[in-house]
């Protein structure tokens, strides 16, 4: 339950209301994560709470996270610059299924925010890109100005292996690239379906008509996973604050197979 | 084994627990109700003391009755004493732009809690099964917990709120008890049956000097505890029961239940078994110390389920919906067993009277209605 003090090496900013923050490992042998599980970061007299690892696994010289300002925390988050120090807890939770996706192809539909818990399942396909079929990320955001990740979008997109398309709600000023929301880029998408991964997360309604959607195209309900959010005080299944239905999300999520929590997306206040 | 000890040489219990380092919690009269508190010697045991209990009212009554353990569940069970309601976690300290985090540490001292319920018993070995099993274990309750002497006394009257003959609890103690005491008062006659359930309760007989019971004294304390279970007036069908409420989430009764349930978390407060908890962090004036406190919880609150943009259960209904989905039904995936042992204080302690069982029951018609 105690955090572990950790050190700011970098920090940059993503977008209006969005950083990343590299932090410093924390021993020797670096910092080992699956993609998709998070940490409880610690500030100082002000709180904790669970944040995704954004970085990529095969680096464990640091660690890395991407953070948007919404309260109390994550604005103690933002204030903190180069050597400074945090607590940290983790990793906890559950990986999004990457090696159960070898030789299928995988498609990856992230909303907002949601980006980050998914970026290191990205960069572990790419390590190892010849082992997977067709590599599809659709991910949509609000406006251009919130497109997190930018540079490296650009550089993903470049490549010839990996399909990459991005959607914003709404547009100003001189953007020529898709609007709408997320779900209505699955349609011109390209993968087969019966051999296909899909890893999804944002919002919960957003994950809900993208997972109808992928039904739609007919990607099996059984190769389809979700990140869920809770509020989360231990991380570590003592607290009871995460509970979804028979869930305790931070041990037994936040990734789930859709067939688990199927039966209790679509009921209120749950 | 079992022993007979005289209800008058119940002193020496209290001595050989003390010789052997233990400091003893048990039951006593406090601000009109029983409490377990530190004990000295059979004097401070409620005797003569009996509750009487039903939805929403406690009572005491003085009784003729010489009997220690006369009354049912108290307010409060033992969890406040291995899952206290406050407890520091970790102090850090900020200096020169470091910082260092400490965990707090806490003394324990080997306790000896005498009179505990078989539900109550029941209810710690669901607790062991949140806070020691699995991959993650607190460390405050595992300490206490392995310090701590299990003294049992099965019951020979049935409280009026509780069902744990139905769930399986009581009242008869079940496994988990150092030692087990039988409370048997007659006209002309008050001693009590002890029997071990553990070597560190084995230790402990010899010094009470207690002779071995015949078989009809044995005979009286089982019909003791069998007039106690039938005597029980509410009880809970579980059969089929987590799957019941697992497929009725959206069934119209929960609304009714929300128009009295007043979300005040009592019921949440009382229960041996619910264990979650929230934490707050605090500075001193410099803000160079920080600390962190863990306090219970509940999931009657707004702010249980707050995540940025609101609460995830913002209505009444939703918070009793997962306060009794999560007794009578997700715990038994979460846990293998019921969060709920049957003791019967959420309906004492309700101040209007919410009676999961009856709910239950309501439901299980309904539902059975609507097939
Ligand atoms: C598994 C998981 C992974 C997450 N990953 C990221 C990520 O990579 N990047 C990111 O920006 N955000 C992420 N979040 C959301 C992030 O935890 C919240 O935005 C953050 O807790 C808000 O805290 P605050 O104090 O700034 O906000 P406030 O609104 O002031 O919240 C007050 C308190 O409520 C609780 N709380 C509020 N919102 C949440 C929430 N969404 N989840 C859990 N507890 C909450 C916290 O205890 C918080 O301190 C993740 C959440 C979960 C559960
Ligand atoms: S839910 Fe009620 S009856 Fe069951 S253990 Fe908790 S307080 Fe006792
Ligand atoms: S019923 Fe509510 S307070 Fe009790 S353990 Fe379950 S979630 Fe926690
Ligand atoms: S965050 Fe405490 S149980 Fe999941």
């Amino acid at each position: 339950m105690v955090p572990v003090p950790c050190r700011v090496m970098r920090t940059y900013q993503e977008t209006g209301d969005t950083f990343t923050l590299e932090l410093e490992s924390l021993s020797q042998d670096g910092f080992s994560f699956r993609p998709g599980q998070f940490n409880m970061l610690y500030i100082h007299g002000v709180g904790e709470v669970p944040i995704s690892i954004s970085g990529d696994p095969h680096k464990p010289e640091s660690v890395v996270h991407t953070v948007r300002v919404v309260g109390i925390v994550t604005w103690g988050i933002k204030k903190l610059r180069r050597r400074d120090f945090l607590g940290i807890r983790g990793p906890f939770g559950t990986p999004w299924p990457v090696d159960l996706a070898e030789g299928n192809d995988v498609v990856i539909v992230a909303g907002g925010i949601g980006l980050a818990p998914l970026r290191p399942a990205i960069y572990d396909i790419l390590a190892r890109r010849e082992k997977f079929g067709k590599f599809v990320l659709l991910y949509g955001t609000r406006g251009p100005s919130d497109i997190l990740y930018f540079r490296q979008l650009e550089d993903w997109r470049a490549r010839f292996d990996f399909d990459l398309h991005v959607t914003v709600d709404r547009a100003f000023g001189p953007w020529k690239g898709n609007v709408g929301v997320v779900t209505t880029l699955i349609p011109k998408a390209h993968f087969d379906p019966v051999n296909t991964v899909a890893l999804i997360c944002g919002p919960e309604v957003m994950m809900r008509f993208t997972i109808l959607e992928l039904l739609k195209k007919g990607i099996p309900e059984d190769k389809i996973f979700i990140s869920m959010e809770r509020n989360m005080k231990c991380g570590i299944g003592l607290c009871g604050h995460c509970q979804f239905g028979p869930h305790i999300v931070c041990r037994d999520g936040p990734v789930f197979p859709y067939s688990a929590v199927r039966h209790l997306l679509g009921i209120r206040e749950i | 084994m079992t022993y007979r000890l005289e209800a008058n040489a119940l002193d020496r219990l209290f001595k050989a627990l003390g010789t052997k380092g233990y400091v003893i919690f048990g039951p006593t009269v406090r601000d009109s109700a029983v409490v377990y508190d530190r004990i000295e010697s059979p004097n401070d045991l409620p005797a003569g003391w009996a509750d009487q209990q039903t939805n929403g009212s406690y009572r005491l009554v003085k009784t003729d009755s010489p009997a220690y353990f006369d009354f049912t569940a108290p307010p409060q069970s033992w969890k406040r004493l291995l899952f206290p309601p406050s407890l520091h976690l970790f102090r850090s300290h900020r200096r020169n732009g470091t910082l260092e985090i400490l965990e707090e540490e806490h003394e324990t001292e080997p306790m000896a809690f005498l009179g505990v319920r078989p539900c109550d018993l029941r209810a710690l070995a669901i607790l062991d099964s949140v806070y020691l099993n699995g991959g993650a274990s607190d460390s405050t309750y595992r300490q206490r917990r392995e310090k701590t002497l299990i003294i049992a006394v099965n019951c020979t009257r049935a409280g009026g709120t509780c069902f744990c003959a139905s769930m399986g609890t009581g009242p008869e103690a079940g496994a988990g008890f150092d030692l087990c005491l039988t409370e048997l008062v007659s006209e002309h006659d008050h001693y009590f049956l002890v029997e071990s359930g553990s070597a560190k309760g084995e230790s402990c007989v010899s010094p009470l000097q207690a002779r071995e019971a015949t078989p009809q004294e044995q005979t009286s304390g089982r019909e003791a505890i069998r007039t106690a279970a039938a005597a029980m007036g509410r009880s809970l069908q579980t059969q089929g029961l987590p799957e019941l409420l697992a497929a009725n989430l959206s069934h119209p009764r929960w609304d009714q239940i929300a128009r009295r349930c007043l979300a005040c978390a009592n019921c949440t407060m009382v229960c041996p078994t619910c264990f979650c908890s929230t934490v707050e962090d605090s500075t001193d004036l410099s803000g160079a110390i920080a600390s962190r406190t863990r306090l219970w919880d509940s999931c009657f609150t707004a702010e249980f389920s707050y995540i940025h943009g609101g609460s995830l259960r913002p209505t009444i209904k939703s918070r009793y919906r997962q306060w009794m989905t999560h007794k009578l039904s997700s715990w038994v995936a979460q846990f293998g067993s019921f969060g709920c042992v049957g003791c019967g204080r959420c309906i004492t302690w309700c101040p209007v009277g919410i009676d999961l069982t009856e709910e239950a029951r309501i439901l299980r018609g309904q539902a059975a209605e609507h097939v």
